[in-house]
């Protein structure tokens, strides 16, 4: 059972974004009191997945909210956007692949550098991705 | 709007002018530390002329070309406030005022017919809001513009190149790498490898607070760039979180030499330059 003690949500509309927003997940993750490596490792998927959101959806929105299961306390992100969607979810969490000009690492990065990591898309329709990051996790 | 209306305002003009001026200069947010009556008077006259003029048949819509000239002359009005010092709200009353007045006007003349009183109303009064909006509009631009020139000013002077020794040139870089950031550093890099002859650069990078793939991806490039033009490039100020996240990203950087910091950076260029630093036994 996780419950939602805290939520925010922010639009991501163009690249100036992206600083503001990794700055207010870093707020948080200093509220619960994460620890340096762990807030660098959320607030790096954090990124990654914004600049995807941006580059490849078009912008959207994104939720940061505190949530806690137990004793343990931690952040989740969900980013919404309503871009094209993605066709081989499989092919795209694989390292190395990109269907831009990237290093291809984005996704699968990211979800070695959290604890929880789902993704959901619908062609035509977009991508959301959630992630969750414990406190001690 | 029907003829009348328009041909209505258009002879009470004078009256208009002198109800808005009124109110104007009854108003408490009035500015005479900034603006002369004489100025006001000039500036409201002109407006109002070319408010008028437009105001004709079927053309109330402020987004017509018939309405480009008021258009144009509002966002000057804007503009120009905006840099005498006049607080948007001011301006906003500025012409909401004139809405006031020429709603005056249009209750003196139409007293017998509240059908139509009440129908040009409305349209005067979506005409003068949307006329309220583009001031702000406007404003808020000018803003921009001066927020776009600070970006760009910021990213100009925050990337500079030192020599630190014959031929090591470093690069402390400090905030977020991004593409047009990174062009900039990229340019000042090579530009000043050329200039110095230097054969090694350092890009320090104790100032940027995360490294994601994407701003490891500008990095590579700087330095193969580097490398093409014969120069070793070393990065130095791999912080500890940053190193464990650059891993578990799964960021191969194996084939840049990565030092903890600018200190070790220098020793090791030092090293690659035969240059030996020792403690002299006299006092120089």
């Amino acid at each position: 059972m996780k419950l939602v003690l805290n939520k925010d949500v922010m639009s991501i509309e163009k690249e100036q974004d992206v600083v503001p927003f990794r700055n207010r997940v870093k707020e948080y993750a200093v509220k619960i009191g994460m620890s340096l490596v762990n807030q660098t490792k959320l607030i790096t998927a954090a990124s990654e997945l914004v600049r995807n959101m941006l580059k490849y959806g078009g912008g959207g929105v994104t939720i940061i909210e505190v949530i806690s299961q137990g004793r343990d306390n931690g952040i989740r992100l969900v980013f919404q956007d309503k871009g094209p969607g993605i066709k081989d979810i499989s092919l795209a969490m694989k390292d190395g692949y990109s269907s831009g000009k990237s290093l291809g690492i984005g996704l699968p990065g990211a979800k070695r550098l959290v604890n929880e990591f789902d993704i959901k898309s619908t062609l035509g329709e977009g991508t959301t991705v959630s992630i969750i990051k414990w406190k001690n996790g | 709007m029907s003829k009348d209306i328009g041909k209505l305002l258009q002879k009470n003009k004078k009256h208009i002018l002198e109800d808005w001026m009124t109110r104007q200069l009854a108003d408490a947010t009035l500015r005479e530390d900034l603006m002369s009556n004489e100025e006001l008077r000039e500036q409201s006259n002109e407006l109002l002329n070319a408010l008028l003029k437009n105001i004709t048949d079927h053309t109330i819509d402020t987004q017509s070309a018939a309405f480009d000239e008021v258009n144009e002359i509002i966002s000057g009005i804007s503009i120009s406030r905006a840099r005498q010092g006049f607080t948007p709200r001011e301006t906003g009353i500025y012409v909401f005022s004139l809405k006031d007045a020429l709603q005056k006007s249009l209750e003196g003349e139409i007293k017998n017919d509240p059908q139509l009183l009440y129908d040009s109303s409305i349209q005067v009064n979506k005409m003068m809001d949307d006329l309220g909006i583009m001031t702000f509009e406007t404003f808020i631009k000018g803003r921009e513009e001066v927020i776009l020139r600070q970006t760009s000013e910021i990213t100009e002077i925050s990337t500079p190149v030192i020599q630190v020794w014959e031929g090591i040139l470093a690069l402390p870089i400090i905030g977020t790498l991004d593409s047009a950031r990174t062009q900039v550093v990229m340019e000042n890099l090579l530009q000043e490898i050329v200039e110095t002859g230097s054969t090694i650069a350092i890009l320090d990078i104790s100032g940027v607070p995360a490294v994601d793939s994407l701003v490891a991806q500008h990095l590579i490039k700087t330095v193969a760039a580097t490398r093409l033009m014969g120069a070793e490039c070393i990065i130095s100020g791999i912080r500890p979180e940053i190193a464990q996240t650059i891993v578990h990203l799964g960021i191969d950087l194996s084939n840049i030499v990565t030092k903890a910091s600018l200190a070790s950076a220098l020793k090791y260029s030092f090293g690659l330059l035969q240059i030996q630093v020792k403690k002299s036994p006299n006092k120089v």
